[in-house]
């Protein structure tokens, strides 16, 4: 039997584009048809400080739609770890940016996955995209969306007239999914 | 069905008062509901609509009753400090009679308090919250697209009852996105409202007037015992007549030996501690006032005679709970959990305090 529903916790600096990688799950989320949420922990930091945010993705109703036991965490800095991997759902998975965490050893008792996220967006055209990757690396390990519908999803979640935009996006995309791809 | 859109709560209710003719808006920014007017500074003058950021909170909401007692549909939002700040307003629209929807997404109190998720405004909502002897309707929705659906609804109970309409909402509910189907556009006519300044039909020496000043005692009494009468009647739609059903969620209620009791964002959470309950063997159910004034009391009379025992969580040190005391009167335990400063209580600590209640040892 497939999992009928997901808790995802994405958390790094403002600026790294952390609500627009929960909005690109939750996208996708709703247009493969199932019920979704998505909550940013809004404070008042702006650049610089603390960002996170909490996705569900379900086959049902989704009665609380805040996640305290996340299945996955995606950390896009070394803070984000600290303060979230104790929360992880046993058998979990942590997908990280290894650009920016030099960490190696994690829990045991979770699946791990490394993403040089800021390295691969440079490649797939912006440094800005690192949080798209992510969202690609993300497609490799869900059970409820695949890779083709995040390709589909993105033309929502990228203004229309932004035409090289969504190309570099989709880059960054496919490169986080070869990467945790080749790495699983 | 419409097709469901991705967005904000603060911005469904900004779209879905634009579709039930809302066309206009006063308002002054704080957050965490500042997505609201921003989302309406750009929506109404797309629809020939007028969007005032107000000099201040007590500005805004004396605009609101201007352009209500025009006739127009007209609404105001703000979080906690700013709501404080427009009682006297709403207090004087109260008393006029004048229909409008009013906004409130709760944050962290008292004083200046924080920006984080609250429900500890329900006393001020539900109990008039400024000066003199009056109600406004109170609607809690509790997702996105309750958002939607209840301004649209609020709008319409406002007109019905000429009353103002609180919709009482919270951070997380302001901020969170889910999908929504947005309700089909209305044209509303200012012209249907008779007793309207702007009512074009009346004779030419005819005047409305929409006042809340009585300077004569007798005049007082007797509109203060006309709203009371109102008051009535609104009560009895929402608890035996034709809004009853809408008033209030029953869930897993019939053979329950505790009930939760939750409106807002706190009912999702109770949802999942009612799965999780019933997955351990233990006959939780969940009661959700969908309207808080007024209070949906006979849904606990009734079921106090078949449960043992009531948890009301709240986010706040406990307010509503004296709402379901009241309704059960004494017959059933009525038990408080709450978590208040912005702090959303998890569904693993509710669960621990109906453990206590349910499997003392």
């Amino acid at each position: 039997m497939g999992k009928e529903t997901e808790e995802i916790i994405m958390a790094g600096f403002g600026g790294q584009g952390i609500l627009f990688l929960g909005k690109v799950l939750a996208e996708t989320g709703m247009m493969t048809g199932q019920n979704v949420s998505w909550i940013p922990a809004y404070g008042p930091e702006m650049r610089g400080g603390t960002a996170n945010c909490s996705v569900v993705i379900s086959k049902h109703e989704i009665a609380s739609p805040i996640v305290t036991e996340p299945d996955t965490l995606i950390a896009m800095n070394i803070p984000s770890v600290a303060k979230f991997i104790d929360k992880i759902r046993k058998g979990g998975t942590l997908i990280y940016n290894s650009s920016l965490i030099d960490q190696k050893e994690f829990r045991s008792d979770i699946r791990v996955c490394g993403i040089p996220a800021n390295q691969l967006a440079a490649e797939a055209g912006s440094d800005k995209t690192a949080n798209v990757v992510m969202a690609g690396a993300y497609a490799r390990f869900s059970d409820m969306m695949n890779f083709d519908a995040f390709l589909k999803a993105f033309p929502n979640l990228v203004p229309g007239k932004k035409k090289d935009l969504l190309e570099i996006n989709l880059a960054a995309l496919k490169k986080g999914y070869d990467c945790a791809n080749s790495a699983h | 069905m419409a097709e469901k859109v991705l967005m904000k709560g603060n911005e469904a209710i900004g779209e879905a008062a634009v579709r039930a003719g809302c066309r206009y808006y006063f308002g002054y920014p704080i957050t965490p509901q500042s997505e609201l007017p921003a989302y309406l500074a750009k929506r109404l003058p797309e629809v020939e609509g007028v969007f005032v950021q107000a000099e201040s909170e007590v500005a805004a909401i004396n605009m609101v009753y201007g352009a209500g007692s025009a006739g127009a549909r007209v609404m105001t939002s703000s979080s906690s400090p700013g709501v404080s700040l427009k009682q006297e307003g709403i207090s004087y629209i109260a008393g006029a009679e004048i229909p409008c929807l009013l906004v409130n997404v709760v944050r962290g109190g008292p004083g200046l308090g924080n920006i984080a998720p609250a429900q500890s405004d329900y006393w001020q909502a539900t109990r008039g919250g400024g000066h003199g002897d009056y109600r406004t309707l109170v609607l809690a929705p509790n997702s996105v697209q309750e958002m939607a659906d209840m301004t649209v609804a609020g709008f319409e109970f406002a007109d019905r009852f000429r009353n103002p309409v609180l919709l009482l909402s919270d951070g997380v509910l302001g901020q969170m996105m889910e999908p929504v189907s947005l309700p089909d556009p209305i044209d509303y006519d200012v012209d249907s409202k008779k007793w309207g300044l702007g009512y074009q039909g009346k004779d030419k020496n005819e005047r409305n007037l929409c006042t809340s000043i009585f300077l004569d005692v007798d005049e007082l009494e007797e509109h203060n015992w006309h709203l009371y009468q109102k008051y009535q009647v609104m009560t009895d739609l929402f608890s035996k007549g034709e809004y009853k059903d809408f008033a209030v969620e029953e869930h897993l209620c019939d053979d329950a030996e505790i009930i939760l009791v939750g409106y807002g964002i706190i009912s999702r959470i109770l949802k999942t501690v009612v799965e999780k309950c019933r997955k351990r063997g233990i006959k939780a159910g969940l009661i959700r006032p969908k309207v808080l004034w007024p209070f949906p009391s006979q849904v606990f009379e009734r079921l106090q005679q078949t449960t043992s025992n009531f948890l009301v969580v709240e986010m706040s040190c406990g307010q509503m709970v004296e709402d379901v005391k009241l309704a059960v009167n004494g017959k059933k335990p009525v038990y408080f959990f709450g978590r208040t400063g912005g702090t959303i209580p998890s569904d693993f600590e509710i669960l621990n305090e109906v453990d206590k209640i349910v499997r003392p040892d």
